[in-house]
């Protein structure tokens, strides 16, 4: 049994230039350096990738479902934020 | 929670997976759905590991380099959908540890088909062939299953197979079209993988359990029955272009039904393998884990390495 085990770490790829990097998996390392080379190797094995970002998963904190009500909600009722709520004639153009 | 309130958050799960919403790692799950998520998963991964060792075994026979780098692509995306699904499972709450442990004590199961040898360089053809072709049809519907995670590895697993099935069935073609011993060869390995291949669907529609739990949360589109025929429908047509025959005399066209009929399966075969008495189960488990104990100090090192890194450079701040 080994000592101390390899954590978990997040792999983030940004598919071409313009795109956001994306959360693509996950996979364990020893440290950053070695967690950005396994990420090359099980994610972009065909070209998938122009940059990676990777961070030990214990570093993200998460939102949790449960509470997805107080989170989320309130922005529901907030119709007004959206173009659609506000009425104009239609001879109005370009708006 | 009370019963009651357990209840009420079943029947909502369950339509919002009947809405075809997917199931995320943190929602809330009944714990049958986080067991038989952590079994699949699992064991699906178990079986991309365990499958890289019949291929590993021609890796450095390959009759030419053309084929040697196609093989060792092959098995190296075996080993990233293993990583893929090993770590959709790990999102259910197991770590990577406690699955390695299940598969090297004998807990966890993996696909039976590895347990036959790979004794021709033709059985890298047949494996491509009919073992990647019968997982891509498993799996495909999987891309589409209720647990986000598992979706998503699918997804990618799904896009890398076509290539593997492609480069098996073209190693097939090409000793069809050569010297009568390699298309014996060919032969020899098709009647060696058939029939295990046709078990990778597992037990008749009649004797399989679970199939209904698994149709609801979308493990399964198909019953095993009819993924069985399908791949024999597809795959019968490819053998003809071959020039190779079906070890199966009683394999006919059945107008009727507009499929082939073909006969009975060897079961005991089947369950004989499952209970570890198939002729490679002892020497795969031991190659698995003799790599996983050889590679211990790697691991151990590795993590010292970067534990000393991680000390020098708290130093160099102060
Ligand atoms: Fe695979
Ligand atoms: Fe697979
Ligand atoms: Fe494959």
């Amino acid at each position: 049994m080994s000592t101390k085990n390899w954590p978990l770490w997040e792999v983030f790829v940004r598919s071409k230039n313009g795109l956001e990097h994306r959360h693509f998996g996950s996979l364990h390392a020893a440290d950053a350096e070695m967690a950005l080379e396994n990420a090359r190797d099980v994610y972009t094995r065909r070209n998938e990738g122009v940059s990676i970002w990777v961070v030990e998963s214990k570093y993200i904190t998460a939102s949790n479902p449960e509470h997805n009500g107080e989170m989320f909600e309130p922005a529901q009722d907030k119709v007004y934020r959206h173009p659609t709520f506000y009425d104009l004639p239609d001879e109005v153009k370009h708006m | 929670m009370s019963e009651e309130q357990i209840k009420n958050l079943e029947e909502q799960f369950e339509a919002r997976i009947a809405r075809d919403e997917k199931i995320e790692p943190k929602d809330w799950m009944p714990e049958k759905y986080r067991q038989t998520h952590i079994r699949q998963i699992s064991q699906h991964a178990h079986s991309e590991i365990v499958g890289m060792l019949p291929e590993g075994n021609w890796i450095t026979r390959a009759p030419s380099l053309r084929r040697k780098v196609a093989l060792l692509a092959k098995v190296q995306d075996e080993a990233g959908h293993g990583l893929y699904l090993y770590s959709a499972c790990e999102t259910l709450g197991i770590s990577r540890d406690e699955l390695y442990e299940q598969l090297h004590s004998g807990k966890a199961k993996y696909s039976s088909i590895f347990n036959y040898p790979t004794v021709t360089w033709a059985d890298m053809g047949a494996i491509g062939w009919l073992v990647d072709g019968a997982a891509i049809i498993n799996q495909v519907p999987l891309c589409n299953t209720s647990f986000g995670p598992y979706a998503r590895a699918m997804v990618r697993v799904c896009k890398e197979e076509s290539f593997h099935q492609r480069q098996g069935y073209e190693i097939m073609l090409k000793l069809c079209q050569g010297a009568p011993e390699q298309k014996e060869m060919a032969q020899d390995a098709l009647n060696r993988w058939w029939w295990p291949s046709l078990m990778m669907f597992g037990p008749t529609d009649a004797e399989s359990t679970h199939t209904e739990q698994s149709m609801k949360w979308k493990l399964k589109r198909k019953t095993n029955d009819e993924l069985r025929q399908q791949f024999i429908d597809q795959t019968v047509p490819q053998a003809e272009i071959l020039g190779l025959t079906i070890p199966d005399p009683d394999l006919k066209w059945n107008e009727e039904r507009g499929s082939y009929d073909f006969g009975e399966i060897n079961w005991d075969e089947f369950w004989q393998v499952v209970k570890g008495h198939g002729p490679m189960n002892k020497e795969r488990m031991k190659a698995r884990v003799g790599a996983w104990e050889r590679g211990e100090w790697v691991r151990d090192a590795a993590m010292a390495h970067a534990e000393k890194q991680q000390e020098r450079k708290e130093k160099q701040a102060v």
